[in-house]
């Protein structure tokens, strides 16, 4: 547990100072723990667990538009749970139900579970539809499509700059209309 | 959307770098203060005696107490805008104006004052310090809640509330330079009423604007 945790604090501190690599690293290695940690909480309010997903984007989208206020020199697990168990508190509110969210959801995870699986959620992809055309335009280029910045940039005949303000934008736009809903 | 390829776009953007949020709780808490001080121009002015007054420690005495609320209610705000930070441990700094104020009243009250006690109380200018206090805290509150949305409170109505007292604590000290009752009773109950009443509009505020 204790190597997990200081693995995501190097993961995190290359990705400050500009690795994107290391912080794709480090956003896959939480998100099976944050999923298995919203399938409990689901479970706990009685609801049902396809809407893990819906809670995982969320709060992976919380940690990206919020890392600023992670201080590197303190480590990154409390950090991320906290964001975590926020999100998750307010999905399970949203859904109807007032519950206690346990830290430990997050800190234990069983050793066994499938680590690498990707799943889909539709709420993301609702909100995507309500974007201004340029950043919808964008995002799906480069979430759907995988294309690079570049690319991306090539085929909307925008400058590189303006397609990173563009998919910032529209990024921290999706988050406020999920927050907001 | 698959959240694989959610990830894939999260790391496009790692490039983006924000500002701390101190430094926008500053630049917004700046573009504030001269509606603030417009209000205090426009409406109330610096008393006339100020010269005389300042050697008088118990008018001197106010800006130490708004100070020690204003700053310290800044570097909380700061500390909770932290999703895992705690109240803990933190706390007292906001007993640092209590603690003044108690020892200037003990000070007034060994002094053998002019007034009897009710009527340094009760002052002459309570209605314009509930009014002018709250009124010029409102931009201040404005942008310092513009500055903590920046940040990631776990709990959006106590970093509210830290807003409204760092905004109140900002107004006082700029009322405080206006106002001629100089008692510490009178602060102590009259700014304290005009603080508690921006505090509560902080919290209900932040608990709206706050979450992220």
């Amino acid at each position: 547990m204790r190597g997990r945790e200081d693995e995501w604090t190097g993961l995190m501190r290359s990705a400050m100072a500009g690795d994107d690599a290391a912080y794709q690293r480090l956003l896959r290695a939480i998100t099976p723990v944050l999923r298995a940690a919203a399938r409990r909480g689901l479970a706990r309010a009685g609801q049902p667990p396809d809407q893990a997903e819906d809670i995982v984007q969320d709060i992976l989208l919380a940690v990206h538009l919020k890392r600023h206020t992670w201080d590197s020199e303190a480590p990154f697990a409390p950090w991320l749970f906290a964001i975590a168990r926020n999100k998750l508190i307010d999905a399970l509110r949203r859904r109807g139900r007032r519950i206690f969210v346990n830290i430990d959801d997050f800190a234990e995870t069983l050793p066994g579970e499938a680590p690498q699986e990707t799943a889909s959620a539709s709420e993301v992809a609702t909100q995507l539809n309500t974007l201004p055309q340029r950043q919808r335009d964008v995002l799906q280029s480069i979430a759907v499509d995988s294309a690079s910045i570049k690319d991306t940039a090539a085929k909307f005949s925008m400058s590189e700059g303006a397609v990173r303000v563009a998919l910032h934008r529209g990024l921290a736009a999706l988050t406020a209309k999920l927050r907001d809903r | 959307m698959d959240t694989d390829q959610l990830i894939r776009t999260l790391a496009a953007d790692n490039a983006h770098r924000a500002p701390r949020v101190g430094a926008v709780l500053t630049m917004a808490l700046l573009v504030a203060a001269p509606l603030s001080i417009l209000i205090f121009a426009t409406f109330l002015g610096v008393r006339p005696d100020v010269m005389s007054a300042m050697h008088n420690p118990f008018f001197d005495m106010k800006f130490a107490v708004t100070l020690s609320l204003a700053i310290p209610a800044i570097i909380i705000s700061l500390h909770l805008s932290r999703p895992e930070a705690l109240m803990r441990g933190w706390g007292w700094l906001l007993l640092l104006p209590v603690g003044l104020l108690a020892v200037a009243i003990g000070g007034e009250m060994m002094m053998a004052p002019a007034m009897p006690m009710t009527l340094r109380m009760v002052g002459k200018n309570s209605r314009v310090c509930l009014s002018a206090i709250p009124a010029m805290s409102l931009p201040l509150l404005a942008g310092a809640l513009f500055g903590l949305r920046h940040g990631a409170p776990s709990r959006p109505a106590l970093a509210g509330a830290l807003a409204g007292m760092l905004s109140a604590g900002l107004a006082a000290t700029l009322y405080a330079s206006h106002c001629t009752d100089d008692s510490p009773l009178f602060v102590a109950t009259w700014y304290t009423i005009a603080t508690a009443l921006v505090t509560a509009v902080g919290a209900l505020a932040g608990s709206k604007v706050l979450r992220y």
